[in-house]
């Protein structure tokens, strides 16, 4: 039973606790499952987290319409099938299913593209809950406008449920590009910055001091073989988001297991090679010029 | 040729290590280069992922993570069996999270239900997630023999139960013990390395050191 204590002093969800929670995940593989089954799968594979949701995001495209929050009785289900943390993902904008997700006692929710977004003009205020969050970006102004409306941990958007890796690889690059950048300006050229992005400047000074995001950044969207997650880890993220790569490859276990084991030994390619060898089919892939504008998942974000 | 701490030639320097498998990594490293700064000593402080690298080693933190996933790699690899003598012919451990669980002899329900395989080098039992999920995760200034009003950041955190043996408890959040000492192991449920206070890394370094000089 958790135990309940009486100090006065207790703080519950500040932003310590909440970075800190992403800052665990450094190093691991969080896996997309959608009932108790998949989530002891992906935990028995090592997985750090689990992602709870109703389909994974290749059904996603195939199934079309509205996609939302996953049924509460699966989140449920998914929470007692495993130890490891579970995160579940909300509309962008849906402050009713994020409450909602908070009060399952989902520990990450993930405001996420995958889904339809909810408002058109406004993100979840994320300062305002007590769990953390994880949203995703294209560039470093999409990275600054979630850390600063209180996300705890980026992702790169990529391209969900492709099996295509390239798009990924264009944000981190766009991310990691950007912010190289800002090692060189001055100032008044910073206040700049701050400005085209709508952000603070002590964000931004923030980001230009230590030449990385002040949270945890992670890939995913399109990440499909052990070979695409180091590939991932080779360009600077701090761990993976494996969604429809899984559990749309023809033996899920392995393929589990494969991924993290080419996180961990990223810069090891033969240890890569080891645990590359006869996975079977990975996921069907997309190229993303066959995509029309509305199967671009990425482009969503709420205008302010 | 490698020296020991018994060799009456030049000192070199200490070398300190932190498991390099799973999560807050970096944070750990960092703590422990600003101690060996504070404390004026040269010492190398480096990730380590393989047996060979535990071999030369003076102190291994094991950080914070999952305990299931770190674990996990642990059993796959050799560098679970060289940790275990390492650490029983004296090298400094500290392990904090899911590495005081990783410690632990007795893991209790919750670590047994998830096959996490313990090093077992510590008298102790632990509890995982024993303050609840991460909406119970929370800050508070605790005491512990080590430093008083240390800034306390507990994400998913365990507790230990019970301590037995040669292990002593070095601190409590109320009735809970959150940090056990035996010989040159350190356990701590909560995560020194996300804060600014070096008192318990410098604290640890320092045991070392103290070792190194004799």
């Amino acid at each position: 039973m958790p135990l309940d204590l009486k100090i006065d002093d207790l703080r519950y969800g500040s932003e310590l606790i909440k970075r800190g929670f992403a800052q665990m995940q450094k190093g691991g593989v969080i896996m997309d499952v959608t009932d108790a089954e998949e989530a002891a799968i992906a935990e028995d594979a090592g997985a750090v987290s689990v992602m709870a949701l109703e389909m994974v995001p290749a059904d996603i495209r195939e199934v079309g319409g509205v996609a939302r929050m996953a049924d509460p009785a699966k989140i449920k289900e998914i929470i007692d099938a495993v130890d490891i943390p579970v995160m579940a993902k909300c509309r962008i904008g849906h402050i009713a299913e994020s409450r909602v997700l908070e009060s399952l006692g989902v520990d990450m929710v993930d405001e996420s593209e995958v889904l339809t977004p909810a408002d058109p003009f406004y993100h979840v205020d994320k300062t305002d809950h007590d769990i953390p969050f994880v949203c995703g970006c294209r560039n470093l102004g999409e990275a600054l406008r979630r850390i600063e409306e209180g996300a705890a941990m980026m992702r790169t958007k990529g391209e969900a449920g492709t099996g295509n890796i390239v798009e990924a690889v264009r944000h981190q690059r766009a991310v990691m590009g950007e912010i190289r950048e800002l090692k060189e300006k001055e100032k008044h050229e910073l206040i700049d910055v701050a400005k085209k992005h709508g952000v603070t400047l002590k964000l931004v000074e923030e980001v230009a001091e230590r030449q990385r995001l002040p949270v945890v950044n992670f890939a995913a969207g399109g990440i499909a073989t052990p070979a695409d997650a180091a590939l991932m880890m080779m360009l600077g993220t701090d761990g993976v988001f494996v969604g429809s790569g899984i559990f749309k490859s023809e033996s899920p276990q392995v393929m589990g297991e494969a991924i993290v084991e080419a996180v961990h030994n990223f810069d090891d390619p033969e240890k890569i090679a080891e645990v590359s060898e006869g996975l079977g089919k990975a996921m069907p892939g997309k190229n993303i010029d066959d995509l029309s504008e509305e199967e671009r998942l990425q482009d969503r974000e709420s205008s302010r | 040729m490698s020296t020991t701490f018994s060799d009456h030639r030049r000192p070199r320097n200490i070398r300190l290590g932190v498991l390099g498998i799973q999560g807050a990594v970096l944070e750990h490293e960092r703590s422990l280069r600003k101690s060996l700064k504070e404390l004026g000593m040269k010492g190398d402080v480096k990730r380590v992922r393989y047996e060979e690298e535990i071999e030369g080693l003076d102190g291994l933190v094991i950080p914070g993570g999952e305990s299931s996933t770190i674990s996990r790699i642990l059993g796959q690899k050799k560098i679970r069996e060289k940790i275990i003598s390492r650490a029983e012919e004296g090298m400094h451990i500290m392990g904090t999270c899911a590495g005081a669980i990783l410690l632990a002899k007795e893991g209790g329900t919750a670590v047994d239900g998830s096959d996490t395989q313990l090093l077992e080098l510590m008298d102790i039992e632990v509890e995982r997630n024993a303050f609840g999920r991460q909406r119970r995760s929370f800050e508070s200034y605790v005491d512990t023999n080590i430093a008083k009003r240390f800034p306390g950041v507990f994400i998913r955190a365990p507790m230990i139960v019970n301590c037995w043996g040669k292990c002593t408890p070095l601190g409590r959040l109320e009735e809970v013990i959150i940090a056990a000492e035996q010989d040159n192991l350190l356990a701590l449920v909560f995560h020194p390395e996300l804060t600014s206070d070096l008192r318990i890394h410098t604290y640890f370094v320092q045991n070392i050191i103290k070792k190194y000089k004799k």
